[in-house]
């Protein structure tokens, strides 16, 4: 079997999650696609650390507004019933857990819980902007990666090597391959995706896996 | 670069704001016209009457000066406070000015260094002071679209702190609040810990995080009135309101200022009395 990389089933897989009222933060990236895939009827709260509450989605060409903006700089728009704080306020608001679910990118996440998701020593480094913050404040962390870097390396560990962003506060892991729980001391799988195998995620993936009692097959389509 | 903080607390004695209304001076920018609701000032316990119109007249103006007089404030080493992310919310008109004059060895507190691609070489905001060298030191949570800022963090050529974004909002915060430092979950177990005192309560551990001062702040605000309360624009609001409580100086390039009276109290966001010089942004 070979790995495709497939961004588009993590965000759909990661939205399924959310219920009516939750209040999310995206991060940037990858995280911010999943906005795209919350199912129809489900009305979540996105919170952008940058200072507001009701993130909507882009606005149309011609219409941006360069004073309205996410955590990546990108023009959006403010949905009915927003409102607009303070970085205090806003980082207060996540640290206090009043953020349901942060979905964050990764470099590095391993089986404890532990995320590396801010710097690489040497060569990249972006800097932690809110990210930190966010893994100790939200309720729930999802970390959102491909299962695989581009050389192919597994992104699931038993332990984290890069410079850490937050240590044992991920609680999922969602691949495009598999659905883990940190549990434990180890990854607990979940669901594992069509037309990935439980035998083939147990092979590749570098961390220690345990196969929960209710793991089932999820077709992401 | 005196702190106008003192003029604040003056509230004219009750025969003096008689006889100004005795006086019969015709209403002007610091007389209303007509009482607002707003403007409107109780007696004191006590007493037997209500003064009107006297609002106003415990405000005293703050000085409404050119960018380019602003900047001659900051001298060469401040700490200058830059409210923003990534640059929304920046004072532009400051920075530009701030640039020509080309002060030095400053210490840069911002949320970020806005945006820098070598390849193209397109800048924005105060990536073009990084560009010029004018910072020795920068304390921020994100420099990740700033390639230079990078590079000269690699090179060693420019000390860069990096600091989690909660974090930085909270100690900036905490120096504005007369508070020694804040205690945070954030960071710990990570790099951010290093050197830092943990303290546990209720078994919880959290980093002692020391307040930030800044020696001038450069605030960008929507709408100023002549006292120095201000409103905001959107989410350019995010460090600026902290910042503004944080510097012994704080200059505000505001899109419009409005008379004393003119902004519902209800509605502002950073209090005149942080407030030290207005500048009109360029239109």
């Amino acid at each position: 079997m070979e790995y495709v990389a497939n961004k588009e089933n993590i965000a759909k897989r990661i939205a399924r999650f959310f219920r009516d009222g939750d209040v999310v933060n995206l991060g940037i990236g990858l995280p911010t696609l999943v906005g795209n895939y919350v199912p129809a009827g489900v009305t979540i709260v996105l919170q952008s650390e940058n200072g507001f509450l009701g993130l909507g989605p882009a606005p149309a060409k011609g219409e941006e507004d360069p004073m309205l903006v996410n955590a990546g700089g990108a023009c959006v728009t403010i949905q009915p019933g927003g409102c607009f704080f303070d970085s205090a306020t806003s980082f207060g608001i996540i640290r206090g857990g009043h953020v349901d679910y942060t979905v964050l990118g990764v470099l590095e996440v391993d089986q404890l819980g532990n995320l590396a998701n801010y710097k690489v020593p040497g060569k990249l480094v972006p800097g932690m902007g809110g990210a930190m913050d966010l893994t100790v404040g939200a309720k729930k962390v999802f970390a959102a990666t491909q299962h695989f870097d581009n050389s192919g390396a597994s992104k699931l560990l038993r332990r984290c090597r890069l410079p850490l962003t937050a240590a044992a506060e991920v609680d999922y892991v969602v691949t495009d391959i598999g659905f883990f729980e940190v549990r434990g001391g180890a990854f607990a799988l979940k669901e594992y995706f069509k037309p990935y195998t439980v035998e083939y995620i147990l092979e590749k993936t570098d961390a220690d896996i345990v196969v929960d009692k209710d793991c089932m097959e999820v077709d992401l389509g | 670069m005196g702190r106008h903080r003192h003029f604040a607390r003056i509230v004219l004695p009750l025969r003096l704001a008689a006889s100004i209304r005795g006086a019969g001076l015709s209403p002007g920018p610091f007389l209303p016209s007509r009482p607002r609701p707003y403007a409107r000032l109780e007696a004191a316990p006590g007493r037997d009457r209500t003064i009107e119109r006297i609002g106003a007249l415990i405000m005293v103006a703050k000085p409404i000066i050119t960018a380019d007089a602003a900047v001659d404030l900051i001298r060469e080493g401040a700490v200058v406070m830059l409210g923003g992310f990534m640059g929304c919310g920046s004072p532009a008109g400051l920075l530009d000015a701030l640039e020509r004059k080309g002060t030095k060895n400053l210490t840069l507190v911002c949320n970020d260094t806005a945006m820098h691609n070598l390849k193209s070489g397109e800048m924005t905001f105060v990536a073009r002071l990084v560009a010029k060298k004018q910072f020795k030191k920068m304390i921020v949570t994100h420099i990740g679209l700033n390639g230079e800022t990078q590079r000269q963090m690699n090179a060693g050529e420019t000390e860069v702190q990096l600091v989690p974004q909660g974090t930085l909002a909270e100690i900036i915060r905490a120096a504005g609040a007369g508070l020694g430092g804040v205690l945070t979950p954030t960071g710990v177990g990570t790099e951010v810990e290093e050197g830092k005192k943990v303290v546990e309560v209720d078994g919880r551990k959290y980093l002692l995080e020391k307040a930030l001062r800044g020696d001038v702040a450069l605030i960008r605000a929507k709408k100023a009135d002549k006292a120095g309360n201000l409103t905001y624009d959107k989410t350019g609001r995010n460090f600026n309101p902290l910042m503004a409580s944080a510097c012994e100086t704080v200059i505000v390039e505001a899109d419009e200022i409005v008379e004393i009276g003119e902004l519902d109290p209800e509605v502002v966001v950073t209090p005149s009395v942080f407030v030290t010089h207005l500048v009109r942004a360029r239109q």
